[in-house]
């Protein structure tokens, strides 16, 4: 299913002497089978757009269409949506609330899929809880308080993918989770991508994170989408994205400052791309490993 | 003169102590320092830094601050005023409903003089970049703008041990910087003893010691460099290498003659220095 939205705006109470609109008009596509990565400074809208996407928010002005689905619609089946577009909110851990982590992933089934038998849902259950990592068997009767941040966040994305969305968005998923903890999510959210999970959507304040994960990423300041375009062409971009109050990936400062030296390195700013271009350079110039 | 002190601390949230989320810790700040903790999720980073402003009172041995035994319930105040704690999760830190009232709170409980505290709200508010939210409501902000709110609250107070647990996790990358850089600087300039604990690697090296908990035991305490180094025992405590220390090593791996870097600016120096011999 593609994004499309157009000139999509929103206040947040309106004709309040607290009005504060948070979109200006964000025009943006996001084709099925990206991996898309959605970055801007605190309060540019980025929660508020996504919140969008699955009519957690109800759109008040612009257009918006995600597949079939046209949001601006009065008779657009919003339930039948939520189960194709998946959102998982920033710290969910916060949200779970069933006495067993089975009870809590079930919850998101039973709202969406209330045609499964018993026994579809409990496997539908226990494919979640194994996609993302964690053993059935041993954890399904746990209280999902008496586990791990790491874990909870797990248990969490669990009841989302429970449905399949075709869509995924995550808004800032790997925020609290510890180094190993942001990588193996990563990994899950790759592993899932290209099968039923069509497309994935991350909100991410961490440059690095874009750069190594993403196909394609926007950049919105103050309620509008201001770049667009693959990682490698954004972090190109530096003084832009410091005037918008980012940053670029490690790897494209050190480039940078390469450059400086007079030294050109190509890079998708990657790491493993970023080591693999220093040492091709280095082997250019009559070097070779012993 | 010695900010913290643990003597063979333990504590554990359960009744039957079957289980210690800090278990036999030993340790010493000095005035000053700025310490970077480091762990996996659940490792007792967050229990530790609520025994030091006395969130929490040790089950056994003993927490000092600036010699004030934190289990003696006549000195919480004192403690509490001279340990200011910013917390992980930005959404249950808002007290009142203007951000100005909110920065005011500490400072206010304190006993910090009425004439002050405007002065303090600004350096605050000014500090972290939100000068223009003043009369803002804190439940109508974005959860960065929130966390920014929370850390302008403890810098308010001035306190001589400020605890970030977690707290920039939140913000943008102009936002970690500037929170960043007014830590360092009331580090530098007020010899404020910082204790940083982090996911972020990039943001321990900023540190002068880093300390490594691990099943609510410290497993390593040295300087960032040092820990870095020991890469192997790294990925136990679920660390990770600074992504320029990685791609050194991808380096070396590669037979490319390169010195240690973890930070961009010396990858690329020593990047520059091993092409220019070649
Ligand atoms: N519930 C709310 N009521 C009123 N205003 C809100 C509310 N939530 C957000 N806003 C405002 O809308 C704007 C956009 O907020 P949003 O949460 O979408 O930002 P964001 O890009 O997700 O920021 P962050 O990176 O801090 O999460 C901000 O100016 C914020 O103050
Ligand atoms: N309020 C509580 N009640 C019971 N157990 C708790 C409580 N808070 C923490 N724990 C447990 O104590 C241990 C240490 O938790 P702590 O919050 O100190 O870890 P942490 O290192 O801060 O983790 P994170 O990186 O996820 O924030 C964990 O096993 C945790 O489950
Ligand atoms: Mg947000
Ligand atoms: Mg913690």
């Amino acid at each position: 299913m593609q994004i499309v939205a157009k000139g999509l705006t929103y206040t947040y109470n309106p004709k309040s002497p607290f009005a504060s609109q948070a979109l200006k008009g964000v025009d943006l596509t996001i084709e099925e089978g990206e991996f898309f990565g959605i970055i801007g400074h605190t309060g540019s809208g980025k929660s508020t757009f996504v919140q969008h996407l699955n009519a957690l928010i109800r759109l008040s002005g612009g257009q918006l269409r995600v597949g079939e689905y046209d949001l601006s619609s009065k008779k657009c089946n919003f339930v039948e949506l939520r189960s194709k577009v998946g959102m998982v909110f920033q710290y969910p851990e916060y949200q779970l609330f069933a006495a067993t982590v089975e009870k809590d992933v079930e919850f998101g089934l039973k709202n969406f899929r209330k045609e499964l038998t018993e026994a579809e849902q409990t496997a539908a259950v226990r494919e979640a809880i194994e996609t993302v990592g964690l053993d059935y068997d041993a954890l399904k009767d746990q209280s999902p308080f008496e586990l791990s941040g790491g874990q909870k966040r797990r248990v969490a994305i669990a009841g989302v993918i429970v449905t399949k969305p075709e869509i995924l968005i995550l808004d800032e998923p790997a925020a609290g989770l510890d180094p190993l903890g942001k990588r193996e999510l990563m990994e899950l959210l790759h592993s899932i991508h290209g099968g039923w999970c069509k497309t994935i959507v991350i909100v991410s304040h961490d440059m690095d994170e874009i750069a190594e994960n993403c196909t394609n990423a926007a950049v919105f300041s103050d309620g509008k989408v201001v770049l667009q375009g693959k990682p490698s062409e954004i972090f190109r971009q530096a003084d832009k994205l410091f005037s918008l109050g980012l940053d670029i990936p490690m790897t494209a400062r050190c480039a940078l400052l390469l450059r400086a030296q007079g030294i050109e390195i190509d890079t998708d700013f990657t790491c493993d791309d970023f080591a693999e271009k220093v040492s091709a350079l280095w082997r250019k110039g009559g070097n070779h490993a012993q | 003169m010695e900010a913290v002190r643990f003597e063979h601390v333990k504590y554990s949230y359960r009744e039957d102590e079957s289980e210690y989320a800090v278990n036999d810790v030993s340790l010493s700040v000095e005035e000053g320092e700025f310490v970077a903790i480091l762990g996996r999720n659940g490792s007792g980073k967050s229990t530790l830094a609520k025994l030091i402003n006395a969130l929490l009172t040790p089950t056994s041995g003993k927490v000092s601050v600036f010699g004030l035994d934190t289990s003696d319930e006549k000195q919480t105040f004192a403690i509490r005023k001279s340990a200011g704690m910013v917390f992980q999760n930005p959404d249950n830190q808002a007290v009142a409903s203007i951000v100005e009232d909110d920065v005011a709170f500490g400072p206010e409980n304190i006993g910090v003089p009425r004439e002050e505290i405007g002065k303090r709200i600004d350096f605050a508010l000014n500090a972290v970049g939100m000068q223009d939210f003043r009369n803002a409501m804190p439940s109508r902000l974005s959860g960065g703008q929130k966390q920014r709110i929370a850390i302008a609250g403890v810098i308010a107070i001035l306190p001589k041990i400020m605890i970030l647990d977690e707290s920039t996790a939140m913000l943008d990358p102009q936002g970690r910087r500037e929170v960043m850089a007014v830590v360092k600087k009331l580090n530098r300039e007020q010899g404020m003893t910082v204790i940083l604990i982090t996911h972020f690697m990039e943001e321990a090296l900023q540190a002068e010691r880093a300390i490594v908990m691990h099943r609510g035991e410290v497993v390593m305490d040295g300087t960032p460099e040092h820990i870095f180094s020991h890469s192997d025992a790294l990925e136990t405590y679920n660390l990770t290498l600074p992504r320029a220390a990685y791609i050194c090593k991808k380096l070396q791996a590669a037979g490319m003659p390169i010195g240690e870097a973890f930070t961009a600016e010396e990858l690329a120096e020593e990047i520059c220095k091993s092409l220019q011999k070649g």
